[in-house]
């Protein structure tokens, strides 16, 4: 490993950025808080591309220990930042889409009353994200993990005043400190047999170990629980349900946070254990089943969905899925691979999104759309290109990816099975089918909408009532240039992105963090045997891309009174999948009315009122009664004292005689 | 010789003497001299006690309450006649300031 006196300073700007931000920039210029904001997160970037420029597959990761933290005996964990193959990927994926989004956010929530404070927030965010990728050990990456965390809870809950904001940014946090509970405990697991939370250490003595193939063991538990905690940041089954309503937040927020980073740190966490899944085939499994039941589960979701913010968080949560899916089979640079390609496909989705949303004023719904290809021609142009990406038409990005990932999910000889692959391409379609019905109903057709409307959304936050204050709008708009750099970015980055992949090379890349066994290389013999089938899986995937498409122009272009048949035709299914197949509602019931009600009546009533507050009330209410009976004894009556005085005598003589006699 | 029950007894009359004046006058110089009543049965009884075993600390410590008693019989009467100052008046029910 090469120390690098530099490394530090890559998640460091950040925060800078954002300190700077968040105590001066009520009173500064919106143009200085611009400028704070995206010159050091510009800054982070350029650090990002100079470390990558002397970066290659050959090379030792680069490490530094800034402090020590905390040092009990042998257990030592320092503030350290370690950067090899893998964080590379994630650094620049999240300085690079996170320095667009920044751009984008200028325009899109100049208007805003908090500009400044939205600014600062994502700084944070940069800040906290950068730490969880180029952490050394587990504690510094759950820094990270808590603080990206926080920085969510800020962001979704933005526009504080909509109680609707309020309670989405609530249910991420607690949804997500589930999650927290179960890395937590993995890390507790750690200290006690491994005695270090660092990574190299605990690698090193996980390697030692044999393999689970029998019963499970600690490395199973470990795994399980980190998938736990997985489960929470990337929004996997069960604990899925926050993504979707985090989508309260401004658009650049989903974009950034619940699209393509933040939620791809658990991705990036379970690929960072490796070496302990591969040592947990069980946990493997379970990853693997996890990531395909929530990939077909939230596709089928966002089928019905009429929000097209809540279409493509659907959209995400499923991706991630894919991701899960890879890293179950033991692809895990396939994973990271879709990781990276998402990030850019569908940061465009959310970007073009908001520039929609932007341009008709605020409007999410897709129902009140259509037609806008002839107003909004580039952020129509970008979000075609994120459409065909999303879909995985050959050769944009997700098209390397995903087809990497459903050929390994296939091939893989340890952990691989045509279900995952079956259940995927199942998937694919429904993906390809939701999204260009996203296409379709957004930008072709007639429009649909009023002509006036509200203020772009970020007036929301006071006025919720249609046609209120902010500016007039005439009607459909394209975005400013500000917003509409970022997403053309996106969009070339979503097209070549993939290209990466072509030969392997991506994998090849990050074998030095991946080398320890179960992304074994196929023998030259069956890779030759495999390629066939590859083929021939590769053209299945894109014909049911093009099935999709097909399916969609149909229902939604050329006879759009067939789709609302067939709505009312599968009548209870359908509203089941409309509603999300009453999820929130089955939590509400199991967990969160239960937990409600017992603190209610247990709790608050039983126990904080019935008994520590009856004992404060109680003991203060005796010492009242008894004093108010105490003080009669002093009346004033100086011959009344003396009495006393000689009873008490009286009675102590009495005392010692009967003690004599006895 | 008398015995030093004889003693201890006319010390306790002459205790309790002293204590049921304390409790029953109300005039505080009476009450006063009932104090000193009731130190000197103490002493009676102190001095009965180091004549029958021969120790002479039970003198003392008749000496050390008759230097005390009179300490307190110094400062007692002037407090009276601070009290009878303000109160103009000697009866202990009617000094009752401190009552709640």
């Amino acid at each position: 490993m090469t120390p690098n006196p530099y490394l530090w300073l890559v998640p460091i700007l950040p925060l800078a950025g954002a300190t700077i931000n968040g105590f001066f920039g009520r009173r500064s210029s919106k143009t200085a808080v611009t400028a704070i904001a995206l010159i050091f997160c510009g800054a982070a970037f350029a650090m990002a591309l100079l470390l990558a420029a002397g970066f290659s597959s050959a090379s030792a990761p680069y490490y530094i220990d800034l402090a020590h933290w905390i040092r009990a005996g042998n257990f030592q964990v320092d503030f350290s930042f370690y950067l090899d193959q893998l964080s590379l990927v994630m650094l620049l994926v999240v300085t690079g889409v996170g320095f667009l989004i920044h751009i984008y956010s200028v325009g899109y929530m100049w208007d805003d009353d908090g500009y400044y404070r939205f600014m600062a927030y994502l700084n944070l965010f940069m800040f906290f994200m950068l730490t969880l990728v180029l952490a050394k050990n587990y504690l510094v990456m759950f820094i990270g993990w808590e603080g990206v965390g926080l920085a969510s809870y800020l962001l979704i809950g933005f526009w504080f005043t909509k109680d609707s904001a309020a309670a989405a940014g609530k249910k991420a946090f607690i949804v997500n400190r589930i999650g927290d509970f179960g890395f937590l405990i993995a890390l507790f697991l750690m200290i006690q047999h491994f005695g270090s939370l660092d990574f190299t250490h605990v690698f090193a003595a996980v390697r030692t170990l044999p393999t689970e193939n029998g019963p499970a063991g600690l490395l199973t538990a470990i795994g399980l629980l980190l998938m736990v905690g997985a489960a929470g940041k990337s929004a996997q089954i069960p604990l899925y349900v926050w993504l979707p309503d985090a989508m309260e937040g401004p658009t650049p927020v989903s974009a950034l946070i619940h699209a393509a980073t933040m939620v791809t740190a658990g991705v990036y966490m379970v690929s960072r254990s490796s070496a302990i899944f591969e040592r947990a085939p069980m946990a493997m499994m379970v990853v693997a089943i996890i990531g395909t039941l929530t990939a077909l589960f939230a596709a089928t979701i966002g089928i019905a969905q009429t929000d097209i913010k809540k279409v493509l968080a659907y959209s995400t949560v499923s991706q991630l899925g894919y991701m899960f899916m890879a890293c179950g089979v033991g692809a895990f640079s396939a994973g990271i691979f879709h990781l990276m390609t998402h990030a850019f496909f569908k940061g465009l989705l959310f970007l073009a999104a908001g520039s929609v949303i932007h341009g008709i004023g605020g409007e999410q719904d897709m129902r009140k759309m259509g037609g806008l290809r002839v107003y909004m021609p580039w952020t129509f142009l970008t979000m075609s290109i994120a459409t065909f990406t999303i879909s995985g038409f050959p050769p944009l990005a997700a098209f390397f990816s995903k087809d990497e990932i459903l050929w390994k999910a296939y091939s893989d000889p340890v952990h691989g099975s045509w279900v995952f692959w079956l259940i995927g391409v199942i998937t694919a379609f429904i993906t390809s089918f939701y999204m260009f019905r996203l296409w379709f109903l957004t930008f072709f057709g007639d429009y649909r909408g009023a002509v006036a409307h509200e203020g772009p959304d970020s007036s929301r936050a006071g006025a919720t009532a249609p046609h209120g204050h902010g500016h007039g709008h005439g009607g459909p708009h394209e975005s400013p240039w500000v917003m509409l750099g970022p997403l053309v970015i996106l969009a070339i980055l979503s097209i070549v992105g993939g290209w990466v992949g072509i030969g392997d090379r991506f994998e090849h890349f990050l074998a030095p963090v991946f080398q320890s066994g179960a992304v074994a290389e196929l023998a030259p013999a069956g890779e030759a045997a495999g390629r066939g089938t590859e083929i021939v899986l590769t053209l299945i995937s894109v014909s049911v891309a093009v099935l999709g498409l097909l399916l969609a122009w149909t229902l939604y272009l050329r006879r759009p009174q067939l789709s609302a048949r067939i709505a009312t035709a599968l009548g209870g299914l359908y509203q089941a999948v409309s509603h999300k197949y009453y999820i929130d509602e089955l939590y509400a019931v199991l967990f969160v009315k239960p937990l409600i009600d017992g603190s209610t009546t247990i709790l608050w009533h039983g126990v904080d009122q019935g008994v520590i507050d009856a004992a404060v009330n109680d003991s203060a209410d005796a010492a009242r009664y008894i004093s108010d009976h105490a003080r009669h004894m002093q009346s004033g009556n100086l011959r009344s004292y003396a009495g006393w005085v000689a009873a008490g005598g009286a009675v102590v003589i009495a005392y010692m005689v009967w003690m004599g006699v006895r | 010789m008398i015995p030093v029950s004889c003693y201890l007894v006319l010390s306790g009359i002459l205790f309790v003497c002293g204590l049921l004046g304390f409790l029953i006058k109300r005039n505080i110089i009476t009450i006063f001299m009932s104090i000193e009543l009731m130190l000197n049965g103490v002493n009676l009884s102190f001095v009965a006690f180091a004549a029958q075993w021969h120790a002479l600390s039970g003198q003392v410590f008749v000496f050390f309450v008759m230097v005390v008693a009179a300490a307190e019989a110094a400062v007692g009467l002037a407090i009276i006649i601070a009290v009878y100052r303000t109160r103009e008046t000697l009866n202990v029910d009617q000094v009752n300031l401190l009552k709640l």
